[in-house]
């Protein structure tokens, strides 16, 4: 389990985070996008606690995919689920007896964890490419870093738009919308980071 | 008979005026991932049409037994068991299909959508009502979802359904059917929508407003 | 409180183990008949496949009685008409341009050939990089291909035996195809070397012969 394969975890990281970033290229996560990205500090601090989220979740989709559901593989959605629903929840408790200051910050934006189609998708990719303990880790950490970077990015964006003239029709949604696909086609440039051409 | 008219509205508004994905902004997840053909965002509309009404169905059926404080688990066990169920049946019927769809049959799980819909309306409703409603918002869902996959598909590949439309010569918008393009198609169709909403407003404010300027209706 | 939620989740597992048992058999012959079409395309003129799967290290032929596939890792051995062995299929998968890139090729042990190559799952750019799928001059070059020293892309022509035509505007997802063969290659050719005798077990009778599931009979040393 501890044979660290340096490269690989870079392409994980790397790939998860900018070249597939699960916003911008698999349309994961998009109604915290649109909901949360109106400034950045909100921004931020959504995206910190997905990413945290994201990774406790890797570890127990893990470990359910390695000693539960190869007996019951199609008990797979039910089992993530009540996972995501049980470690928001946890983590909820946990922070609001920890730094009771930190809770408050974050107000809604935790429970709204759970329905992050993003984390049920992390769980899904992470068991179709099989992968193991650490690199599910990194995996998750990667997608929660790509997804914080997403949700700053379009928050910066809007902060500046805010004074900016546009048209009426755009206003709200559409706009954000087409930020988004700006962003998006941005982040395409990042495919083939790895690659060599000889 | 007042129900009766009350299943009526409820079948129709979900279609439009309370459209899931224009109007409320809910499923945007696979609104956009699976749109990027026709086919693809049909068969994502049927699924989660048997995942909604189903579990409106269910939920309305017994809503009279679940407790206030698990209603929430409650539903979502229901709803992953009806995705559950769709997904296998997917794999074993339309293998093809389910691979283009890919992770996102299992995504229907977490779309607000169907939890929005038990949540406000499923558990507070008669049967019929409740089926009523979800099959409007399913088939506004369904319409959205055609609609996106339309645009991409005929801009982006050249084709409707498969069907090659401008010939061999016709060089695609590749754009349309990459991630920017589910983007930048459903922006500049909320900005339409808005733009004829506008529009009209305008018309009916004229029409009342000015009385030496009526024209017929 | 309990008790509903108990009762949600033992009518929810009923559900689904039933659904389960009913589609399972549909999906196994679904995923058995697309990659047993896509290893006769690979392997030209095989007409029957035996699977050879990874046991202690060594190979050896898997055997089931309903024809299904191997759930671990495996080759294929493929059969022409006259029971001759036409090559190995050989599944393999690896980093392209944009996301992973799972392909499937045949490999002529006797003559150190790669015969045929098919994708079988890709996210390359559509257009572009997905030409590895669509292109029938790249996918050609794979018909005949030497192994020795590795496989090569280049532009602007073949001029060596083990060498492939990049697609112009998909250098990287054509390079990353013959990255993914010659990884696989340095993983499996020495294997396939001996592998013949291996799959021959037991041949002269039809290759799915009724022996019990998970013995591997006949592994090589």
């Amino acid at each position: 389990m501890f044979e660290l394969d340096w490269g690989q975890l870079l392409w994980i990281f790397t790939t998860a985070c900018v070249v597939n970033n699960f916003t911008l290229s698999y349309f994961l996560g998009l109604c915290p996008f649109l909901g949360v990205s109106g400034r950045i500090d909100t921004a931020l601090r959504m995206g910190m606690a997905t990413i945290f989220v994201m990774t406790v979740t890797s570890i127990c989709a893990w470990f359910l995919n390695t000693y539960v559901l190869p007996h019951a593989p199609y008990l797979r959605l039910i089992s993530f689920i009540v996972v995501i629903a049980s470690t928001v929840q946890f983590v909820e408790m946990t922070i609001k007896k920890l730094s009771p200051a930190l809770f408050k910050a974050l107000g809604i934006f935790l429970p709204l964890i759970t329905t992050n189609c993003a984390i049920l998708g992390l769980a899904l990719f992470q068991t179709n490419k099989a992968y193991g303990f650490i690199e599910g880790i990194i995996f998750a950490l990667g997608a929660g870093a790509g997804f914080t970077l997403a949700l700053v990015l379009m928050a910066g964006i809007r902060e500046e738009n805010e004074l900016a003239t546009i048209p009426d029709v755009l206003r709200g949604a559409a706009m954000s919308f087409l930020i988004a696909g700006i962003l998006s086609m941005a982040f395409m440039g990042f495919a083939g980071l790895f690659s060599k051409t000889a | 008979m007042p129900s009766q008219k009350d299943s009526y509205e409820e079948l129709v508004k979900g279609l439009w005026r309370e459209n899931p994905v224009f109007i409320q902004l809910l499923g945007l997840c696979p609104a956009l991932a699976v749109t990027n053909s026709a086919i693809n965002a049909l068969a994502m509309g049927a699924a989660t049409t048997f995942v909604l009404v189903g579990s409106s169905l269910l939920v309305s059926s017994l809503r009279n037994l679940i407790p206030k404080q698990v209603r929430i688990t409650t539903f979502i066990i229901v709803i992953a068991t009806f995705v559950t169920v769709a997904d296998f049946t997917l794999q074993a019927l339309a293998p093809v299909v389910h691979k283009e769809l890919g992770a996102f049959i299992a995504l229907i799980v977490v779309n607000c959508l169907i939890l929005g819909r038990q949540e406000a309306f499923a558990s507070r409703n008669s049967t019929r009502v409740a089926v009523a409603d979800a099959a409007g918002m399913a088939a506004g869902f369904a319409f959205a979802l055609f609609l996106l996959g339309c645009i991409r598909e005929i801009l982006g590949s050249g084709s409707l359904f498969g069907v090659s439309l401008f010939g061999p010569n016709f060089e695609p918008w590749v754009i349309m059917i990459l991630p920017p393009g589910g983007f930048l198609t459903l922006g500049l169709l909320l900005g339409l929508f808005a733009w004829v909403k506008e529009r009209r407003l305008r018309a009916s404010q004229a029409v009342g407003g000015a009385p030496a300027e009526r024209r017929a209706a | 409180m309990m008790v509903t939620l108990g009762i949600a989740g033992l009518c929810s597992g009923l559900a689904i183990v039933g659904i389960y048992l009913v589609t399972q058999p549909m999906i196994e012959r679904n995923r058995a008949e697309a990659l047993e079409a896509a290893i006769y395309r690979v392997l030209e003129g095989a007409k029957t496949r035996v699977a050879l799967v990874l046991r202690e290290g060594k190979l050896a032929r898997f055997e089931s009685p309903d024809g299904s596939l191997p759930k671990e890792e495996a080759v294929y051995a493929g059969y022409d008409e006259a029971g001759a062995l036409v090559g190995f299929a050989v599944p393999a998968e690896g980093p392209g341009f944009q996301d992973t890139i799972k392909l499937l090729y045949g490999y002529n042990a006797e003559r150190k050939r790669v015969v045929g190559m098919e994708v079988l799952e890709s996210r390359e750019t559509p257009g572009l990089g997905d030409k590895i799928i669509k292109d029938m001059n790249f996918v050609g070059n794979f018909r005949d291909l030497a192994v020795e020293p590795a496989i090569a892309a280049v532009k602007g022509g073949r001029s060596g035996e083990n060498e492939v035509d990049a697609i112009s505007g998909a250098t990287i997802s054509s390079v990353a195809v013959c990255n993914i063969i010659n990884a696989s290659n340095s993983r499996w050719l020495d294997r396939l070397a001996d592998a013949e005798g291996v799959a021959a077990a037991g041949n002269g009778s039809s290759p799915d012969a009724a022996v019990s599931d998970g013995t591997g009979s006949g592994g090589i040393d």
